[in-house]
């Protein structure tokens, strides 16, 4: 019961986060903050030929929160800016809509381990965290490049 | 053991018998509010069944009937907090919007520039918020007891030089909803008093489980929620001294609390109904009413040893289990209602309270509406189980069985 939603993907990534830490030289940075459980993160990259070149982040909350944002990190990394806002869109959809996993994109196939997270509403805030974040940082950049 | 039998009381609660995710409910939010016992269900129905109308305007029998119903309610409610006059007894919607009554009607007329309020750090944002507003509106500054640690205390050392003249108000909780802490709130209240300030006890999570008695507590106003005491939502109670609500201007106007009304004014109607305006939750009043019947039939003092019984029962049983749980609180159940605030280093207190609901166990977790408390301490939330007459010694044994769970799931971050 509990090992469905708990799925040893989503502890891996909470318990071994990837891309953590900063950048350097970030393009991008912006905070996520969940105001209702306290999670919150900084998510920064570089952009290069319109492509999430690097990608970091930094943070703290419960583990669906910080695994979603691990994942997306690694789904992301080399991805066009513009396929990227896709993928968070499709994701969103997924988890908002009660759609299935199997409908995910393939670079988002790992994250259909948090499927199970959408029959917890409060719980698919946690997992929407990042994704948030990152379509909050792809406006950034737009505005910057205007 | 003790005079209450909790497997039997368990069999007024419907709800208690519901499974959740195929395993027996074990119901542990019971500090954000309880179950009802069939009763006070019954008596809603009851009401809506036999004899539904407005109160206080009508001449015709329903009318009467329902006016006598809520006054008898109103009746109970008094004897219960131990107020001789019932009329000092005002029906709001919850805690909350007493304490709001509080800081609209008596705050923004008697606080200046200047003047301070005096809080602890542990209140529940329903005792922070209101005060802050009126803090702005009126000038004042708000001041904070401390409190000295996870241990649950107020630094009482710290009163003489936060207690001045310049403190026009002492608001504080009878008990902590996230440390379980019981407050001495009746000291406090005599040296608030001897700098003459006012003093506003929060019991929304006192009066549920101690026998309170406002002829003794030296509160100038004690708000409560019928919620969290087996009655229904939408009901709360303000109590005040007689010779202090008359000197306080309404807080909201309309219907009912008016005595004579012309185009450009009004005077206002006698005690209760001055704070009383619009149709009323009669029905909410009279499950209340019904609520406390089934308390004093339990008794107070027996749910008090019973919670006690069963605190230090889950104190005990959880620090034994799970050697590197963080308990919040202070450590001797004389000095703490049934609340049981915990960390699992490594785990957070979200993953905490799904876990266990896929377990069938509910718990509350996150910051308990005490961000100041949490931000003192520098975390995110906590998890907390809160315990009611109806809970039992098995019940917490569900609640370690199914942290068990989280260990067994998290148990490189534990390590």
């Amino acid at each position: 019961m509990t090992d469905d939603l708990y799925r040893e993907v989503i502890l891996d990534h909470f318990r071994h986060p990837r891309n953590q830490g900063a950048l350097e030289a970030p393009d991008v940075k912006v905070q996520g903050v969940n105001p209702l459980c306290g999670d919150s993160l900084e998510l920064m990259f570089t952009v290069k030929e319109a492509k999430i070149a690097d990608i970091k982040m930094t943070g703290n909350g419960c583990s669906i929160s910080q695994s979603s944002a691990s994942m997306m990190t690694e789904a992301l990394k080399g991805k066009a800016l513009g396929e990227s806002e896709a993928l968070a869109k499709a994701f969103k959809k997924m988890m908002l809509e009660n759609g299935a996993a199997e409908d995910l994109p393939e670079d988002l196939e790992e994250l259909s381990a948090l499927e199970g997270v959408q029959k917890y509403p409060v719980r698919v805030k946690c997992a929407l965290l990042a994704w948030n974040t990152l379509l909050q940082g792809l406006e950034e950049w737009k505005g910057k490049t205007k | 053991m003790t005079a209450l039998n909790p497997d039997r009381l368990r069999l007024d609660f419907p709800i208690l018998s519901r499974k959740i995710h195929g395993k027996p409910l074990v119901y542990l939010d019971n500090a954000a509010t309880t179950q009802k016992p069939m009763s006070v269900i019954m008596s809603m129905t009851a009401y809506y069944e036999r004899t539904n109308a407005n109160v206080h305007r009508g001449v015709h029998t329903l009318s009467q009937e329902a006016t006598s119903l809520m006054e008898q309610s109103r009746d109970k409610v008094a004897a219960f907090i131990g107020a001789p006059d019932p009329a000092t007894v005002i029906f709001t919607r919850n805690a909350t919007e007493s304490i709001n009554l509080v800081a609209y009607s008596w705050a923004r007329k008697n606080l200046k520039p200047g003047d301070e309020i005096l809080l602890t750090e542990m209140e529940h944002h329903s005792n922070l918020i209101p005060w802050q507003m009126a803090a702005q509106a009126t000038g004042a500054v708000l001041r904070f007891i401390p409190v000295t640690g996870w241990d649950g205390f107020l630094d009482l050392s710290r009163l003489d030089g936060l207690l001045t003249p310049r403190t026009k108000l002492l608001a504080v909780t009878q008990m902590s909803n996230v440390l379980g802490t019981i407050n001495p709130v009746t000291e406090l209240a005599r040296r608030a008093h001897a700098v003459g300030a006012k003093v506003l006890v929060d019991g929304a999570q006192s009066a549920p489980h101690l026998a309170v008695d406002v002829k003794t507590l030296g509160a100038d106003f004690f708000a409560f929620s019928a919620h969290k005491m087996l009655g229904p939502t939408g009901l709360g109670v303000l109590w005040a001294p007689r010779a202090l609500l008359e000197t306080m201007e309404p807080f909201l106007g309309g219907g009912d609390m008016i005595s004579q009304v012309w185009p450009d004014r009004a005077t206002w109607n006698e005690l209760p109904y001055k704070f009383e305006a619009g149709t009323p939750n009669i029905t909410g009043a009279i499950a209340f009413g019904a609520a406390i019947d089934y308390l004093n039939q339990v008794g107070m003092d027996n749910i008090r040893a019973h919670e006690q019984d069963i605190t230090g029962y889950a104190l005990g049983t959880l620090k034994d289990r799970f050697p590197k749980i963080v308990l919040h609180g202070p450590a001797d159940v004389a000095q703490r209602g049934g609340v049981v605030s915990f960390e699992l280093p490594g785990v957070h207190p979200h993953d905490i309270g799904t876990i266990l609901d896929r377990e069938g166990v509910a718990v509350r977790a996150g910051h308990h509406c005490c961000q100041v408390l949490m931000k003192k301490f520098g975390v995110a939330g906590t998890a907390r189980a809160s315990f009611y007459l109806y809970n039992t010694r098995a019940e917490v044994d569900a609640l370690v069985a199914s942290l068990g769970q989280v260990e067994r799931l998290f148990v490189p971050s534990v390590r």
